[in-house]
């Protein structure tokens, strides 16, 4: 079953002169940690709204074509309803949060269902844990770091129990310390069955954990498939997409004559292919 | 800015912090209208005066409240000095501790209460949630949208905007600060409804609160009390 | 030439010092990045040299001038200092508007011209910044500083949302300002960048300066920058597996990926068992 279907996706915002997104096409299996990519102004952004119903309900334009979400027409459901469906979570972590103490953040998405009060208070509390921040229930939104806020703008998403995550470049505004850990945060929802779908530049921090690399150009999609395979691929540096350096360097030793069995993810998997190619030369 | 501080919420514990906001808003209410009849008698508008002093120390945001009062000088030298002038001493003096009494009442309530809270009241109140919201969410984003000024201020102060000499030039030098700030906080206002609207906002009209707020015993006896206190301002007030 | 001697700073209302006794020279000319984790006083620093903030003890020295008795457009004239959000700074009516501002009121001659020309703004000249995108709203932040000239710039976090291509073309931009005789300082935490592009590098944590120096040596010390706070680069993590497997003589910071590949291949071939 796939989690999301696009289908010949176009999207021109109000008053602009061209499309932004120009015939998208895109699968996402249920289960799979997507990775979309792509330099800046390429559309990355107007696609994830397209996914939960901002796009059009809340920012207009002209839309054309069709967009699942767990067999669900997005374009004919209101934003409310998709957000039982798709959490999203965005790239400036305070503006995502307005009330004042983490656990009224948290609330606030299982209240606007109109949930029974001991519903909210379960859900508030399982999201607390899933995301290992009670420490953090009573602070303020205002008061905590930027990783903090965005795992609690993760919980309130994921306390309406949606079983998609959008994340639009949530590490943008992160040191890197607190975006690898928000990354491993995201690695172990996903383990426990949560689809993930992340838009990210910073692709040394998320490459080995995706199942599926989406590459996006200019409101098109150029690339779609196993990252090892879509990553190696010369388009990348012609898009100016930030590769990550053991595929840099998986390349270059291929030009000098040695051979690794498959492109590596990260500096872990780069040196246990070379170290496979020593193996393989020693037995000569 | 010194003088914001005594209207913003402040976390704590104390008896204060602890009522339901309709009877602290019932408290203000009462101590503020109570100064007002006290008006112009000394000692019983003095009386009052300490009494909201007290209650301040007491939910301990007096220190907080300090920065409030050294804002106020200005203002309250002018009062004193125009009213000396046209009345005489002691009415002057009564303006002052007016003035003093009714900006303590306020923060008595801004100081315990936190927006959320408020907003929760409102509703309760009957007020539609929407506008309570708003209010709340005005509150809460008061910290972020000072500490953008001080930014705004600061990269525009280091491409030589002059924000010290002379009192037009200063008016024109605030546009390279204020066209920034508005422009910021409109493009907030869209990321923000963006993630209300994808956490479900506007669902239902049959919104569930989790927290809810409920009269007790205390908030019964404040409320009482703050009838009397304003019965015998009242009474006092006429006989005197 | 910056000269910073034991500089002490708290913020008021603070409770601890957010500098505490830092020691830097700057000399001119030289390109060096500021880094630390949130909170390590690297923007804190960083006003000091523009009279933003004044010393509580110690001296900071621009260009021989007392930053702590000087007014802040004394000391801009000679610093430029570009802020993280560009959106902080634009509210012109006209891009020309917006690079002519510092200028006019340093009294400084402005060259608009030449700086348009330099970050491919021509296009936009009569447009209001505010309605171009994100990417180019900071070029036109860093050319509202550029315009003026100053000996020193400064960059609060240039870095942070820019895609690879943007990143190369800051990286550049810096490298010929720098070949002119400017001296360039980039605060920020991404050390990936440092590690690709920065001659020099100051590592800070919770207000003291723990490392000073060439990124090759100061990157590739993994327990420095873990008690900074800081996630060695991709590059250094690398090099430092490499070396621990033995496909490297020694761990070292290679910039240029082409010859660490050399290197790993001469090991290999070298290397029978």
């Amino acid at each position: 079953m796939y989690a999301v279907v696009v289908e010949d996706l176009w999207y021109t915002y109000p008053g602009g002169s061209e499309p932004a997104l120009k015939g998208i096409n895109l699968n996402i299996k249920e289960g799979s940690f997507t990775v979309i990519v792509g330099p800046s102004g390429c559309g990355k952004t107007t696609l994830c709204r397209c996914l939960n119903g901002l796009i059009p309900h809340f920012y207009g334009g002209e839309v054309k074509g069709r967009v699942l979400i767990h067999g669900i027409e997005v374009f004919s459901r209101p934003t409310h309803e998709l957000a039982k469906e798709v959490g999203m979570v965005f790239q400036e972590p305070e503006d995502q949060l307005i009330c004042l103490t983490v656990e009224r953040e948290i609330a606030f998405g299982p209240e606007n269902l109109g949930l029974p009060r001991e519903e909210v208070s379960a859900r508030v509390e399982w999201c607390l844990r899933a995301l290992g921040i009670d420490h953090l229930r009573h602070r303020a939104p205002y008061e905590l770091s930027g990783g903090e806020q965005q795992k609690v703008a993760i919980a309130a998403a994921l306390a309406l129990k949606p079983k998609i995550l959008l994340l639009d470049e949530p590490t943008s505004n992160l040191d890197p310390l607190s975006a690898q850990d928000l990354i491993e945060t995201l690695v172990n929802l996903n383990r426990e069955g949560l689809t993930i779908v992340l838009v990210e530049h910073r692709l040394e921090l998320v490459a080995q954990h995706a199942s599926q690399m989406v590459v996006l150009s200019r409101g098109r999609v150029v690339a779609d498939g196993d990252p090892r395979e879509v990553l190696s691929s010369r388009l990348m540096d012609e898009l100016g997409v930030a590769v990550p350096k053991p595929i840099k360097l998986y390349r270059y030793l291929a030009k000098l004559g040695i051979k690794l069995r498959r492109p590596p993810l990260s500096p872990e998997e780069l040196v246990d292919l070379l170290a496979e190619v020593k193996a393989a030369n020693d037995t000569h | 800015m010194s003088l914001l501080r005594g209207f913003s919420y402040v976390k704590g514990s104390s008896f204060l912090h602890k009522l339901d906001p309709r009877s602290k808003l019932l408290l203000s209410s009462s101590i503020a209208l109570s100064s007002i009849l006290l008006r112009g008698l000394l000692y019983p508008s003095i009386l009052l005066l300490a009494l909201s002093l007290s209650l301040l120390a007491a939910s301990g945001c007096l220190r907080r409240w300090a920065p409030t009062l050294k804002g106020l000088i200005p203002l309250a030298l002018l009062i004193l000095l125009v009213n000396w002038w046209f009345v005489g001493w002691a009415y002057a003096i009564s303006m002052v501790i007016l003035l003093l009494t009714l900006v303590c009442s306020l923060s008595i309530f801004f100081l315990t209460t936190s927006p959320d809270e408020l907003s929760l009241a409102l509703v309760k109140m009957k007020l539609p949630y929407e506008l309570s919201l708003e209010l709340s969410m005005a509150i809460r984003f008061i910290p972020t949208l000072a500490r953008e000024a001080q930014l705004i201020v600061d990269a525009q102060r280091a491409r030589g905007l002059d924000l010290e000499s002379g009192f037009i030039k200063r008016l024109k030098n605030l546009i390279p600060i204020l066209v920034p700030l508005v422009v910021n906080t409109v493009r907030r206002s869209y990321r923000v409804a963006e993630a209300m609207e994808s956490r479900g906002f506007g669902a239902t009209k049959k919104r569930t609160w989790l927290f809810d707020l409920r009269f007790t015993v205390k908030d019964y006896l404040t409320s009482v009390s703050s009838l009397l206190l304003l019965a015998f301002s009242a009474l006092f007030a006429l006989t005197a | 030439m910056i000269l910073i001697e034991d500089l002490w700073y708290t913020y008021p209302g603070g409770s601890e010092p957010a500098l505490k006794g830092i020691n830097l020279n700057i000399r001119e000319g030289e390109f060096l990045a500021i880094v630390g984790e949130n909170g390590a006083g690297k923007t804190t620093l960083a006003k000091h040299l523009v009279g933003l903030l004044k010393p509580q003890r110690g001296k900071v020295l621009v260009y021989g001038l007392d930053a702590s008795k000087c007014k802040v457009s004394q000391l801009a004239r000679l610093v430029g200092f570009v802020f993280q959000n560009p959106d902080h700074q634009l509210f012109s009516e006209t891009v020309i508007e917006e690079i002519s501002f510092a200028p006019k009121n340093l009294g400084v001659e402005s060259r608009v011209e030449e700086v348009l020309r330099r970050l491919g703004l021509e296009a936009y000249r009569k447009r209001s910044p505010l309605t171009l995108s994100s990417g180019e709203r900071r070029r036109v932040a860093l050319a509202s500083i550029l315009s003026y000239n100053p000996r020193v710039l400064i960059l609060d976090e240039p870095t942070v949302g820019q895609d690879a291509a943007q990143k190369e073309e800051l990286a550049s931009i810096m490298e010929e300002l720098v070949n002119e005789g400017r001296t360039v300082v980039v605060i920020t935490h991404d050390l990936e960048f440092v590690a690709e592009y920065v001659p020099r590098v100051v590592v800070l944590s919770r207000g003291r300066v723990v490392a000073d120096g060439d990124p090759e040596q100061v990157l590739m010390n993994g327990s420095l920058l873990k008690s900074a706070g800081l996630l060695p680069p991709s590059l250094a993590r690398l090099s430092l597996l490499l070396a621990e497997r033995r496909f490297l003589e020694e761990p070292r910071l290679y910039r240029d990926l082409c010859r660490l590949a050399k290197e790993i291949a001469r090991r290999l071939k070298l290397e029978p068992t």
